[in-house]
């Protein structure tokens, strides 16, 4: 065993003594391989702790939103519909939902607007989210002015500012009492943005649905599965951007490993012919050329994945922030709660570690094969 | 006596792995300390029912992809997202693509 | 020690350019001497080097080693010799590695290395701690009075220097025979002279030395025991020295 342990190391030894011979080319090679790695592996994390907390904290929606349609369009929704659902067996509850979104053209942002009727907030005060206390430099007790419908301007004063960890789910709310939210946007009487559903046992969650679509045609429920599942399709590897980072890495590997695999030079094919000669066996040259690669990409992959760790779960994803705004003014601050994928990480590496050392020694291979006496007669 | 290489390379390849160790412990710990953070979304996402994570507020049907309808959505082209760059990450929502009336 | 009996080494067998390199040679190389094997270039003395060397197989032929101990033989009696040239590659190595040691016309040492590494080099694979590779490396250096230029590279190294670096790396694993192709072809005459006289040295240590070359300096230094005379891959002469 000892025996098997030295040949290694005294192998490894003078792999490493070989790449830090062409310490420039190994060390930028070790950087960008590192990086492509790191980026891969952010995008790994950070779509995984999205999921995770959407998946954990939307599992509190509604059963089943029921929305109203009107030549195609969202439109609102009349609380009869809500009577006559109340009455389908299976249903135990319907809430109406009044929401609607505010453009702000001071500040440039999108808010949403909301009525919360299980703890209905002061006339004349709102809960904000603390995007929107970021957004414009406000805190508790201050005044936001709102421009209605009407033109008329609504002074509210900030009651609470929903604090910084929920801001996944509320940074940009703007929650406000019944009726403000009237005289914000002037709603005729009876009705109400969608209806939130509530049903006791989830296993008729599709019934139902099927119930209040034939009931009322010009509906369209949704249900919480389905809402489920948006967001984890979310960040798909199809979506347009995500193809593109990834395609970038792989052709990032592609190009090591058509470097490493298109040869050796003459200079290295020279010294595998000199080790052959003073008696290195090809198992011992194939050796060395396996720990000449593997030590690049072992280091490269743990780097990698510590860095991303890092800039995802420290950083917030700083990198990733910019593409993510967009055109917004108002971008919730992400700080996810950390989750590692190891599936995923294990299929990143089986990917990029693999065949890159597989690229190293196949070359290597040949010119391993030359017999020993060709060195004599150079 | 100058340390061997292969020791210096095992000691950051040990050292490399113990970081990743531990910044596996750190998830797992994370996710029970920061457990009331979820409990407080989730409070949020019932008592205001919720139906969508605040990620994109550029356009309505990004702000609330589950809920968005067709026009919103295929304003010109049946996949179109694409005036918004949040349109380039996020696919058409499922909840577009179910129908829950009944067959003709 | 070494005992050839109608060794014959053919390349490019089946093609038109197919040569005799070594025509149906019988030698016996005597242990614990020097023997010179003398000719002009291209009368085959590398490719017996070579064949001698477990380097390459014959195309026909037997080469038996005698005196040999090896792990994987557990003869009775070493004396009674093995042949060589039938064994798998797996054993040849093994057997190369620790009975023979090579010092080549153009030393061939790997660049970008030092000297002390260089000479470690052999002993690599073998399993050994490398501390004790190490230890014995140093001792070699002190021999050959390089302990200052263990750690230089060796491309800085003159010509004497690299030399000597390579008579080194050839004993790193105590062969039992040391086997020098031409290795006075880039020296001059002082440094060959220092050459054959370490030839000397090694051959009172008990060590098998086999030589080619076709330099007056080498084959008529009082060192010599056999002079082996070779052309166009044959033996046309051998004379002993007294």
């Amino acid at each position: 065993m000892r025996h098997i342990l030295s040949r290694h190391r005294n192998i490894l030894d003078f792999a490493l003594s070989s790449l830090l011979r062409r310490k420039a080319r190994n060390a930028a090679l070790f950087l960008v391989y590192t990086l492509v790695i790191a980026v891969v592996a952010s995008l790994i994390f950070f779509v995984h702790a999205l999921k995770r907390e959407a998946a954990l904290v939307l599992d509190a929606a509604p059963d089943m939103v029921v929305q109203r349609m009107l030549a195609g369009r969202h439109d609102l929704i009349p609380l009869q519909y809500a009577e006559k659902i109340r009455n389908i067996r299976g249903v135990s509850a319907v809430v109406p939902r009044r929401w609607g979104y505010y453009y702000d053209p001071v500040f440039k942002a999108n808010y949403t607007l909301l009525v919360a009727d299980d703890q209905p907030v002061t006339p004349g005060t709102i809960v904000i989210g603390s995007g929107v206390a970021r957004n414009q430099r406000i805190k508790q007790g201050d005044l936001m002015t709102l421009r209605s419908y009407q033109g008329v301007p609504l002074f509210l004063t900030v009651e609470t500012i929903l604090s910084p960890e929920s801001e996944l789910v509320s940074s940009d709310l703007v929650v406000m009492a019944a009726e403000d939210f009237q005289s914000m946007f002037q709603l005729p009487r009876g009705v109400a943005t969608d209806l939130a559903v509530s049903v006791a046992n989830p296993r008729e969650l599709v019934t139902v649905a099927n119930k209040i679509a034939a009931a009322f045609p010009d509906t369209r429920p949704i249900l919480k599965s389905e809402l489920l599942r948006t967001y984890d399709s979310l960040f798909d590897w199809r979506g347009g951007m995500i193809v593109v980072m990834l395609s970038v890495a792989v052709l990032a590997f592609i190009i090591f490993a058509w470097d490493k695999a298109s040869g050796l030079s003459a200079e290295e094919r020279k010294e595998i012919g000199i080790l052959k000669s003073i008696g290195w066996e090809t198992a011992d040259v194939l050796l060395l050329k396996f720990w000449e690669g593997s030590a690049i990409s072992l280091s490269a992959f743990l780097c990698g994945v510590i860095l991303a760790y890092l800039h995802v779960f420290f950083a917030s994803a700083a990198l990733f922030a910019h593409a993510l705004k967009g055109w917004a003014v108002l971008y919730p601050q992400f700080r996810l709660i950390p989750a590692i994928n190891l599936y995923q990480l294990a299929v990143l590496f089986t990917l990029t570690v693999l065949p890159y050392t597989a690229a190293t020694i196949v070359p290597a291979w040949l010119a391993a094969s030359v017999d020993p006496d060709a060195a004599m007669r150079s | 006596m100058r340390p061997r290489p292969s020791s210096c390379f095992m000691s950051f390849l040990a050292g490399a792995m113990l970081v990743c160790l531990a910044l596996g412990l750190h998830a797992r710990s994370s996710q029970h300390a920061r457990l009331p953070e979820l409990q407080e979304q989730t409070r949020l996402v019932r008592y205001l029912r919720l139906t969508d994570l605040c990620l994109f507020t550029e356009a309505r049907y990004t702000r609330h992809p589950a809920m968005a309808d067709y026009f919103a959505a295929f304003q010109d082209h049946p996949t179109a997202f694409e005036h918004f760059p949040s349109g380039s990450l996020v696919q058409p929502p499922v909840t577009l693509q179910r129908t829950y009336a009944p067959h003709p | 020690m070494i005992e050839l009996t109608n060794v014959t080494k053919r390349f490019n067998i089946g093609k038109n350019n197919q040569f005799t390199a070594v025509d149906q040679i019988s030698l016996k190389i005597a242990p614990a001497r020097v023997t010179v094997l003398k000719g002009p270039s291209g009368s085959g003395k590398t490719t017996l080097l070579a064949l001698i060397g477990c380097m390459s197989r014959p195309t026909s032929g037997r080469i038996i080693l005698k005196g040999v101990a090896t792990a994987f033989f557990g003869l009775a009696d070493p004396a009674a010799g093995f042949e060589v040239s039938s064994l798998p590659e797996r054993f040849t190595t093994e057997i190369r590695r620790t009975t023979f040691g090579f010092i080549f016309q153009q030393f061939h040492l790997i660049k970008g290395i030092s000297a002390l590494e260089n000479i470690m080099l052999p002993a690599y694979p073998c399993g050994e701690p490398q501390a004790i590779i190490r230890t014995r490396a140093q001792e070699l250096l002190k021999q050959f009075d390089l302990t200052r230029q263990a750690h230089a590279m060796v491309e800085w190294l003159s010509g004497g220097e690299q030399q000597r670096v390579a008579i080194a790396r050839a004993l790193i694993n105590n062969p039992l025979a040391i086997i020098a192709d031409e290795p006075t072809a880039h020296l001059d005459s002082r440094l060959s002279q220092e050459f054959m006289e370490r030839v000397a040295d090694l051959k009172e240590r008990g060590k098998t030395v086999l030589i080619a070359s076709h330099d007056p300096l080498v084959f008529e230094a009082p060192c010599i025991d056999t002079v082996v005379e070779m052309r166009d891959g044959r033996v046309i002469g051998q004379s002993e020295s007294p």
